[in-house]
């Protein structure tokens, strides 16, 4: 297999710039509060900071706890390595691979919840559940949406589905339907603000971060890394798709807009969290089938 | 960028303002919505005809856009701000399975534009499916929310699709027939309006469910009918 340096390149951004993201929401967050904020690079130091503590574990837990974090990071690494970044192809670049990055990121999500309910906690059992039922409905209006893009660009390949389609100007065509949908689903998966807030550990209504409350010291470090992660790939995924047609953009462009369009995507998940509350957990089911609504109209523009 | 493309992004829209009525929480917000339907309904005509602005077709989208963009949500709008104490909007079937159905509608309304095609082939593949879709949503937003308020909205949304069915089948449609239907419309929700303010004012609630409360009234008549009918 020829290895492309550039896509190596890409995948070394994302490892190192991921936790960025994370920052620069944050001070997206304390601009519009009128506040100065923390560091861009806080989530850095948390990482590190964590990582240099020792990890404390319940009695209750078995190594299903242990593996939790672990299976998460790697499906969230393997999941990098699938996603196209500048309308270059991946590294690992096949018919089908869409379908493996959603299984890709059930599986982390499958290892998450199942850690969570391996404590025996009640209110981790309980934001476990909220994950799960959040979850079955996030599926489906990604792959909808998903298989309206490969439908229209005739690939079956997050490579060729990606940064093809072109998003034009005045039309309200399937991409950009499709990006409407994959931005709530964005927030969601990444459990920001109409969905989940993650900066409280004190309500009842949480839902990602209760399931991480048992998690301490590096084991905490790396499921906070692994979420920057998860942030870059579904950024990385939403930027592909609402993207003009660059494949016959030079590299810099292409670069650069993909760079750019991270940087907007992040100052906008800030602006979201800034300017509205979180739903009120019932409405939330409510949100995503309308992303699935969404993504279901795509594929019907596409197919009809 | 062709007319064909801004009618075919105005159809879209359409759509989505049906999603949007069809998981609204708050009145104010439906109004909103319906408003903004009306006013896509206006223009469409605009881009839909290929043969260009006509005299007829810039009056019949300046009376679209006024009534429906304008006129009836300030109505409605004026209603709501009698009812000072209802603004959520109360359901006999709830947001999220109204989506999901609405989902299955507008697939099935696709299946039924691909049964029933146009007669002249204007090229608009989504146009039958989102006058169809427009309809049942109109019927299903009558049916499945409890307050008036909403069964005229709905009635709006009804009323908003068969017009656009006009639009798309009646290249020549007279005129006079269809400033006689928005003058209907108009009165029709100039009345709804007024009743729901009376209905309200007289019991305190637009709540559609609570009128069986009447129904002392209705035995009453009904006891009075069969004496009537025993002379």
């Amino acid at each position: 297999m020829k290895v492309n340096l550039l896509a190596v390149a890409h995948i070394v951004l994302a490892l190192v710039a991921a936790p960025l993201l994370l920052g620069i929401i944050n001070r997206t967050k304390a601009i519009m509060a009128g506040r100065h904020g923390q560091p861009l690079l806080q989530a850095y130091f948390d990482i590190f900071k964590l990582l240099r503590k020792s990890a404390v574990y319940s009695r209750t837990t078995s190594w299903v706890f242990r593996a939790g974090l672990i299976v998460n990071l790697a499906a969230v690494l393997v999941g990098l390595l699938l996603i196209p970044f500048a309308g270059s192809a991946a590294p690992l670049a096949f018919d089908g691979d869409l379908v493996l990055l959603a299984y890709v990121l059930g599986l982390a999500r499958l290892f998450i919840v199942i850690a969570a309910l391996d404590t025996g906690s009640a209110f981790e059992g309980m934001g476990a559940s909220r994950e799960v039922t959040f979850s079955m409905l996030v599926e489906p209006a990604l792959f909808v949406g998903l298989f309206a893009l490969s439908r229209l660009s005739h690939s079956l390949s997050l490579s060729g589905i990606l940064y093809t389609s072109g998003v034009t100007g005045w039309s309200i065509g399937a991409p950009a339907l499709v990006s409407g949908a994959l931005f709530v689903l964005y927030l969601a998966e990444n459990a920001r603000i109409p969905v989940d807030d993650p900066a409280t550990h004190l309500e009842l209504t949480m839902i990602h971060e209760v399931m991480v409350l048992d998690h301490s010291g590096p084991d905490f470090g790396l499921l906070l890394y692994g979420s920057a992660l998860k942030l870059w790939l579904l950024g990385a995924l939403f930027v592909g798709v609402f993207s003009p047609n660059l494949t016959e953009a030079g590299i810099w462009f292409r670069e650069g807009y993909a760079l750019v369009g991270m940087l907007f995507l992040s100052i906008a998940v800030g602006i979201v969290e800034s300017s509205m509350a979180r739903l009120r957990l019932l409405k939330v089911p409510q949100l995503l089938v309308g992303a699935g609504a969404l993504s279901m109209l795509a594929a019907i523009l596409v197919l009809g | 960028m062709s007319m064909y493309d801004i009618a075919s992004a105005i159809v879209v829209l359409i759509i989505i303002t049906n999603f949007l009525l069809l998981g609204a929480g708050w009145l104010r917000a439906a109004i909103r919505i319906v408003a903004v339907q009306g006013f896509a309904l206006g223009l469409l005509p605009l881009f839909v005809h290929q043969d260009g602005l006509t005299v007829r077709l810039a009056i019949i989208a300046v009376l679209v856009i006024t009534l429906k963009g304008i006129v009836f949500p300030r109505l409605l709008m004026r209603s709501l701000r009698e009812l000072s104490s209802v603004r959520t909007i109360t359901y006999y079937v709830g947001p999220m399975p109204s989506l999901l159905i609405g989902i299955f509608v507008m697939s099935s309304s696709l299946w039924w534009g691909y049964v029933l095609p146009l007669p002249d082939q204007t090229g608009y593949r989504l146009a039958i499916p989102m006058v169809f879709f427009t309809i049942v949503t109109g019927l299903f937003l009558i049916v499945s929310r409890r307050q008036a308020l909403m069964q005229i909205i709905g009635y709006l949304a009804l009323e908003n699709g068969i017009y656009a069915f006009g639009v798309f089948f009646a290249q020549s449609e007279s005129m006079l027939i269809e400033v006689g239907i928005l003058l209907d419309v108009f009165v029709g929700v100039f009345i709804m309006g007024i009743m729901v303010f009376q209905i309200s004012r007289e019991f305190d609630n637009i709540e559609a469910g609570q009128l069986n409360t009447l129904r002392d009234w209705f035995k009453s008549r009904k006891e009075a009918v069969s004496k009537d009918s025993e002379v």
